[in-house]
């Protein structure tokens, strides 16, 4: 069985290594996220942050080091999956909502199935958690008649209804044109400011400093630098330097 | 050269035409909701973490696409004689026309299972939906309403190919059939008629299966577009 | 009665055998001109004969094989016209394969990309030349692979000639059962023929299919 660590952090990773074949993604990697903190996971594609974010929840297994997210052991091989998933909410780039169900019924899905909820209970959740991203009017839609940025603000819905005790996004706005990624963008920065745990992967440089408590910048498997959002401004190492510098022509 | 054909004559015989396509129905009834049942599993089978069972289940489709109805219903009606199991010519019919409809129902799922996006999958796990949770919701329930089409298509193909069974004997449309031309010496008139019959009862169950279909799928009744 | 399998009986199922495949060639061979025709005539300007062809196909298409095969023989028998069991056999297959294939193809020459007809058509070619110089030749290609997938189906069913007495491999595994009375073991072995001759043209099939497949990519406009 497995015991509940008392630990002040909601995430902790010391020292997680992970390869994909001979290809080592995880090089030790370390941080942790306290509570009511938000963390953005910077870097180029193939730095590992998506790996990283994906390991939190188990849908990589790590070869190496420790993971503790409220509590569980999720390095540990008899770790419970389905109890770590309902303490964590995770969202992905490609929304991945259910098209044969109602915006509702994808809502409901998991608290009536998981947490047994009642489903006239559920309904009441599912139109709070719309509200708060602001899509009440689109309870009974199905997802091919959302926009993009519609989808995955109701995806961000569908994982506040489990009430997760930390929420993962990863790079959620990338499939998004620019004013369909603000409007998604709005809704990650009033949980935030609701005090919810977050833990982001993103390109967008510009939300990542606005929004993070603390920048991890990722290079090859490894954490290069990390602090406060400060540090895309003025970075200490060039690499990250070069990154941001290349965000910015890009943006 | 003079044709005669008299339709009345035969058509006397009404009430048998009309209990041999009700058999008919039947037999494609119980036929389809266990090779439905049957072939699903395959299909689950199929993509089980066990070789063991994987290759049972791929043995079984293919074994069964690639030979005869004919064969397999005389295989089932003597295979259970020789193991000294006695059943009526109906039942071990409704046997092989549930062995046989399983097999395609399980390749045409498996297709609907292999066009889920593995999104949907961690979506799901993401969400702590138990693997028997992921797989009713996510897994099937889509793919049945994707495949739906090619599955109904396959019923209707089973009702006209259960006409076979008449070969063991078993009660239903065509053995009414060889009954009464036999009877009456109006093969021509007698074919004919459930010919008509058959052509009827496939409409029949298109119709039903386009309604079970607007019951079961809100989603496509409602926007009319594929899954 | 009784008596074990010898080769006597092995040579004549091998004759069965034989007879099966070439009742497979002639239903291939007649329903495939007449599913040609079938299938040219279901996208067919003249609206008369699209519905014509498209009630061959719904009446065939909702007719057991059986029912057809025995109006063919004991039908026809019956109003004075007897055909020979392999006259009846291929003629009822013939019906039969030309609504599946002509269904098939149909749907294969609709699937030609829009484009390429508006192309033709832009290039001032007759319609008889826009179909056979720019549609059939894509449309080939995408049928090869279910019109290979058919052909399973049409050895299958050639099994149903047994039942008005043509002797291909069915009917001679049953002439066999007479003398044997071994009934499973001999329709195992039938069954085990069957296979032999279907499976390779099964995973034939599938190979064609999975090359499509990456082929569709090839097709994209450029």
């Amino acid at each position: 069985m497995q015991q509940d660590i008392p630990s002040a952090s909601i995430v902790s990773l010391r020292d997680v290594q992970k390869s994909f074949g001979s290809l080592k993604v995880l090089d030790g990697v370390s941080f942790t996220v306290e509570r009511g903190e938000v963390l953005a996971i910077i870097g180029r594609s193939g730095s590992g942050k998506s790996t990283a974010l994906r390991c939190i929840d188990r849908f990589e297994r790590v070869d190496h080091g420790e993971i503790i997210v409220c509590g569980h052991r999720v390095d540990s091989p008899d770790v419970n999956l389905r109890a770590l998933r309902q303490d964590v909410g995770i969202v992905f780039q490609s929304y991945n909502l259910f098209p044969h169900l109602t915006i509702e019924q994808n809502i409901t899905l998991a608290p009536c199935s998981v947490k047994r909820m009642a489903l006239s209970q559920a309904k009441d959740l599912a139109r709070k958690v719309l509200a708060q991203v602001g899509l009440e009017e689109k309870l009974h839609a199905y997802p091919e008649q959302l926009s993009g940025g519609q989808q995955q603000r109701a995806a961000i819905a569908r994982s506040l209804a489990m009430q997760p005790k930390v929420m993962l996004f990863d790079e959620v706005t990338s499939a998004l044109d620019p004013e369909l990624t603000v409007e998604v963008q709005k809704v990650i920065e009033r949980l935030a400011a609701d005090g919810m745990t977050m833990v982001m992967v993103t390109h967008e440089m510009g939300f990542a400093k606005s929004i993070a408590d603390r920048i991890v910048f990722m290079h090859r498997g490894k954490v290069h630098e990390t602090g406060p959002a400060s540090i895309l401004t003025s970075p200490t190492t060039p690499e990250l330097a070069q990154f941001v510098g290349t965000a910015d022509l890009k943006s | 050269m003079g044709i005669e054909l008299d339709f009345p004559a035969v058509l006397e015989r009404w009430p048998s035409f009309l209990d041999g396509a009700i058999l008919t129905l039947e037999l494609a009834f119980f036929a389809t909701v266990l090779g439905a049942a049957l072939g699903t599993l395959a299909a689950v089978g199929r993509r089980s973490h066990s070789s063991l069972i994987a290759r049972a289940c791929k043995v079984y489709v293919e074994a069964i696409r690639n030979t005869p109805l004919l064969v397999q219903i005389f295989l089932v009606y003597f295979g259970l004689a020789s193991i000294g199991l006695k059943f009526s010519a109906f039942t071990v019919a409704v046997a092989a026309l549930t062995i046989n409809v399983g097999a395609y129902t399980a390749e045409i799922m498996r297709a609907g299972f292999d066009a889920i996006p593995g999104g949907q999958l961690e979506a799901a796990e993401g969400l702590a939906l138990s693997r028997l949770q992921i797989y009713w919701h996510i897994i099937l329930l889509p793919a049945v309403e994707r495949v739906y089409p090619a599955l109904t298509s396959q019923f209707v193909l089973l009702m006209l190919a259960s006409s076979v069974c008449s070969q063991i004997s078993a009660e239903e449309l065509t053995a009414v059939a060889n009954y009464i031309q036999s009877d009456t010496y109006r093969a021509f008139e007698t074919y004919i008629i459930i010919a008509v019959l058959y052509i009827f009862l496939s409409l029949v169950m298109r119709a039903g299966f386009w309604g079970l279909g607007f019951v079961l799928f809100p989603r496509r009744r409602r926007l009319g577009t594929p899954l | 009665m009784g008596g074990h399998l010898n080769i006597n009986h092995l040579l004549f199922l091998g004759h069965g055998a034989l007879w099966t495949i070439g009742l497979s060639l002639i239903a291939l061979g007649g329903g495939g001109v007449a599913g040609f025709v079938i299938a040219l005539a279901r996208v067919s300007s003249l609206k008369s004969v699209r519905l014509l062809s498209a009630i061959y196909v719904q009446l065939i298409q909702g007719t057991p094989l059986l029912v057809i095969l025995f109006l063919g023989y004991f039908g026809l028998a019956a109003v004075g016209f007897q055909l020979s069991p392999l006259a009846a056999a291929g003629a009822s297959l013939t019906l039969y394969v030309a609504a599946y294939l002509g269904e098939i193809w149909r749907g294969c020459i609709e699937s030609v990309p829009k484009p390429q007809w508006e192309a033709a058509e832009g290039l001032a070619l007759s319609r008889t030349q826009r179909m056979m110089k720019v549609i059939l030749p894509q449309a080939i290609r995408i049928a090869t692979p279910p019109t290979v997938g058919f052909m399973v189906q049409i050895i299958k069913n050639t099994s149903l000639a047994s039942v008005v007495g043509f002797v291909e491999l069915m009917r001679s595994g049953q002439i066999v059962n007479n003398s044997l009375f071994e009934p499973f073991a001999i329709y195992a072995i039938i069954a085990v023929v069957y296979f032999a001759m279907c499976y390779p043209i099964s995973l034939y099939s599938q190979r064609l299919e999975r090359r499509m497949g990456r082929g569709k990519f090839n097709l994209a406009p450029a």
